[in-house]
């Protein structure tokens, strides 16, 4: 195998860092993420630019992304398109379940919750869209992890946060779970983020087949799950829902 | 009755939908098939109805099909319908003898001016809740009788017969001439008090009494279907809009709903009190349940809502889908002092100036793409509140929760919006697919598929909720604002325009 290109690698973690929460970076700000002097940086950044991939705010001299890259294919997904899309979906799987339905996207190493269905017995609940929930303790989480494992090599650098005695915060265990999810094709997560609380999620695919977000149903153990294992006709609903969604990305946008 | 869902046909103005809806008003099965829509001439917009007709037979089996259900699992079909299209077809042969004339046509403008001429646009509005405009029924049906050769003297015989889209469907489903006290407020040509055709309204428009249809309840058994829905009760029949009142469960006095769509329509039920606009809204029949009396309902319509998004996409490609404007209206923290009065044909309610064009205010070196992506969605908010002001004067009530759905419902920071510029929570229901839904909730009713209204409000629910984040104090000042760019619209229009 030939040897990886290393300005290709650098120029690939400027728009990384660039589709992070901050959105906007210095070149100072880069050069201090990625560890190069500011020289090095400079010029991966004038290329990028040239070729419409990062753009330069001219207010605050910050680097972005460049609308070129976001119009590359189908592979970038907005997750307002994707929340647009998958409404009726979300509302019949919160319907036909009972329970909260969110749909999440990969964010800068954690879960952006792009859509919530409240669950439909009328009780108090705030909308938590645009909040962000940790990839590695949640069913959303696993079911995007289990797809990108780019992103899972960067997480396991870092330490696993503990939320409950049930997180998994052990690397190889969590790539044992995910090689689990992808071979069945759904993640669950029991009790793992909160004590008692149960979510079951599907992956979304787009017309490349790239996952794209993940659908979940989320709702104390008691409902959801049997023998300590999700309930079936749930998981069967909540793949139901993620195949229909993904149905639809396939088609041409409008 | 033994089957356990309830079929719902919308019959809409691209496109003919069958929906299917459980016990519990969940969706369990959707089928579609669009029609064409026909340009004969500028302003004239015409549909064929044969192939509505053709369409909608096929929708019903397809979506059976879909959920792998059989027709006598079917309790009850209901129908809502694009409002005002009006069609004139023979007794004998069930041909269209023209084209339906869709509501958006504009070709009636002459006979509308000249019934405008003596006593003004609002001559009718005591009887029948409407101005002259060109959407109703009644000047479509001159039109048809004037310019199809011996149309005037069959209708007079009773040989050829008028429908709006209910009515042509039930016509050929049952064999029955009727159609529903929401369509027939639409005509222009019924007395919203009688809820029956008037003489003087008849008289002034030219239309035989002997081809209209017999006036009846929106949820009540018209007849079983004949071949191919074979034993299938019609029990329902309402406007679209009607219909997503009545699927939103408002039933009660006070409580309205705005579909967001291409334009919105907001709808508040004003009980069995007819309450007379004098605000530039139009008073209409929200529902009639057999054996009870009907209830009113004041409607204002916002002809560019969804339409501006769409604008902003197609016509200055700032964003590459309609979702996407949320994305970029969300890189800015307001809109910067920039407002957008998309008065693109005139403004609509509760103004109606046909000499407005559209602006874009407060425009300075500081607006980017984003604060104009956020003013064109702090647009439709705006134009809501200012209907909702107007539904609150003419009513005297005070509206506390707005129940929005459509397709723009899905836009989050759109209902933020819309909650922060009207002071009041937003609420959007589990099942978006309302129109379908209160054609099903009336047919089912009918035929004792629900006991009751009281068992339909059980089935709604809440599947999200917006309050008001702005201060009263920023949210008036910005009302005002907004006030200020409208009255910038105005008086563009000039008699020597080229």
């Amino acid at each position: 195998m030939p040897r990886p290109i290393q300005s290709i690698q650098r120029a690939a973690q400027v728009m990384h860092l660039l589709s992070g929460r901050a959105r906007r970076l210095s070149l100072v700000e880069l050069s201090a993420q990625m560890g190069l002097p500011k020289g090095t940086v400079f010029g991966i950044l004038r290329t990028l630019q040239q070729v419409g991939f990062v753009e330069k705010d001219p207010d605050s001299a910050k680097y972005q992304l460049g609308a070129a890259l976001l119009h590359l294919g189908s592979t970038y997904l907005d997750g307002n398109e994707l929340r647009s899309r998958a409404l009726n979906w979300a509302d019949s799987l919160a319907a036909r379940s009972n329970e909260t339905v969110r749909i999440g996207t990969l964010h800068d190493g954690r879960v952006l919750v792009v859509h919530h269905v409240f669950r439909p017995d009328d009780s108090y609940q705030v909308l938590q869209v645009g909040s962000l929930l940790p990839l590695h303790a949640t069913a959303l989480g696993k079911a995007l992890l289990a797809a990108n494992p780019y992103v899972l090599s960067e997480l396991v650098g870092e330490e696993l946060t503990r939320f409950t005695p049930c997180t998994i915060t052990d690397a190889k265990q969590l790539g044992a779970a995910l090689k689990e999810v992808k071979r069945r094709g759904w993640a669950a997560d029991i009790g793992e983020l909160v004590d008692g609380e149960v979510s079951v999620a599907a992956p979304i695919t787009d017309r490349s087949e790239r996952t794209v977000g993940s659908i979940a149903i989320s709702g104390p153990m008691e409902r959801l799950c049997e023998s300590e294992l999700p309930r079936s006709d749930l998981v069967a609903y909540v793949r139901e829902s993620a195949r229909a969604i993904s149905r639809d990305l396939g088609a041409i946008p409008w | 009755m033994t089957g356990a869902y309830v079929a719902s046909i919308d019959q809409g103005s691209a496109s003919s939908r069958c929906l299917l809806f459980d016990e519990r008003g969940r969706i369990v099965s959707v089928a579609q098939k669009e029609h064409r829509q026909l340009f004969p001439r500028p302003g004239w917009v015409e549909q064929d109805a044969e192939e509505i007709l053709g369409n909608v037979l096929q929708v019903v089996p397809d979506a059976l099909e879909k959920a792998g259900l059989k027709l006598a699992d079917l309790a009850a079909l209901g129908i809502a319908n694009q409002r005002e299209t009006t069609l004139v077809w023979d007794r004998h042969t069930g041909r269209p003898i023209y084209n339906a004339i869709s509501w958006q046509d504009t070709r009636t403008d002459k006979i509308v001016n000249s019934l405008a001429a003596e006593g003004g646009k609002d001559r009718f509005r005591a009887k029948t809740g409407l101005p002259l405009t060109t959407y109703f029924s009644g000047p479509k049906i001159q039109w048809i009788l004037d310019h199809v050769e011996g149309a005037r003297e069959r209708a007079e015989r009773g040989t050829v017969l008028f429908g709006t889209m209910d009515t042509w469907l039930i016509w050929n489903l049952t064999g029955r001439h009727v159609t529903d006290v929401t369509n027939a407020s639409r005509t222009m040509l019924m007395d919203l008090r009688s809820l029956d055709w008037d003489d003087e309204l008849l008289e002034a428009m030219k239309v035989p009494r002997a081809m209209l249809p017999e006036i009846h309840a929106s949820s009540e058994p018209y007849g079983e279907a004949g071949a191919p829905l074979r034993g299938l009760p019609v029990a329902a029949a309402l406007g679209d809009q009607q219909a997503a009142l009545f699927g939103q469960t408002c039933f009660s006095a006070g409580e309205a709903k705005c579909t967001y769509g291409t334009g919105s329509f907001l709808l508040l039920n004003t009980g069995e009190r007819l309450v007379d606009s004098t605000h530039g809204l139009l008073t209409t029949v929200g529902c009639r349940i057999a054996g009870e009396p009907a209830t009113y309902a004041l409607e204002g319509s916002i002809a560019v809502t969804g339409a501006l998004v769409q604008w902003l996409r197609d016509k200055l490609g700032m964003i590459s889908s309609a979702a996407e404007i949320e994305t970029l209206a969300r890189t800015v923290e307001d809109s910067g002092g920039v407002y957008v009065v998309p008065a693109f044909s005139g403004l609509f309610a509760p103004h109606w100036r046909s000499d407005a064009r559209g602006v874009i205010a407060g425009l300075t070196g500081y607006t980017t793409k984003g604060h104009l992506a956020r003013a064109v969605l702090e647009a439709t908010a705006w134009q809501t509140r200012e209907v909702i002001e107007a539904m609150n004067s003419d009513a005297g009530t005070v509206l506390h929760v707005l129940k929005a759905d459509g397709g723009m419902t899905a836009d989050n920071l759109m209902m933020q919006l819309l909650a922060d510029s009207l002071g009041v929570t937003v609420v959007r229901p589990i099942v978006a697919e309302t129109v379908s839904l209160g054609a099903a909730y009336a047919a089912g009713l009918a035929v004792g598929f629900w006991p009751n209204v009281e068992s339909l409000r059980a089935n709604w629910h809440k599947a999200a909720e917006w309050l008001p984040r702005l201060d009263p104090e920023t949210r008036e000042r910005r009302f005002r604002k907004w006030k200020k760019a409208v009255a910038r619209s105005l008086e563009w229009v000039d008699d020597d325009d080229e």
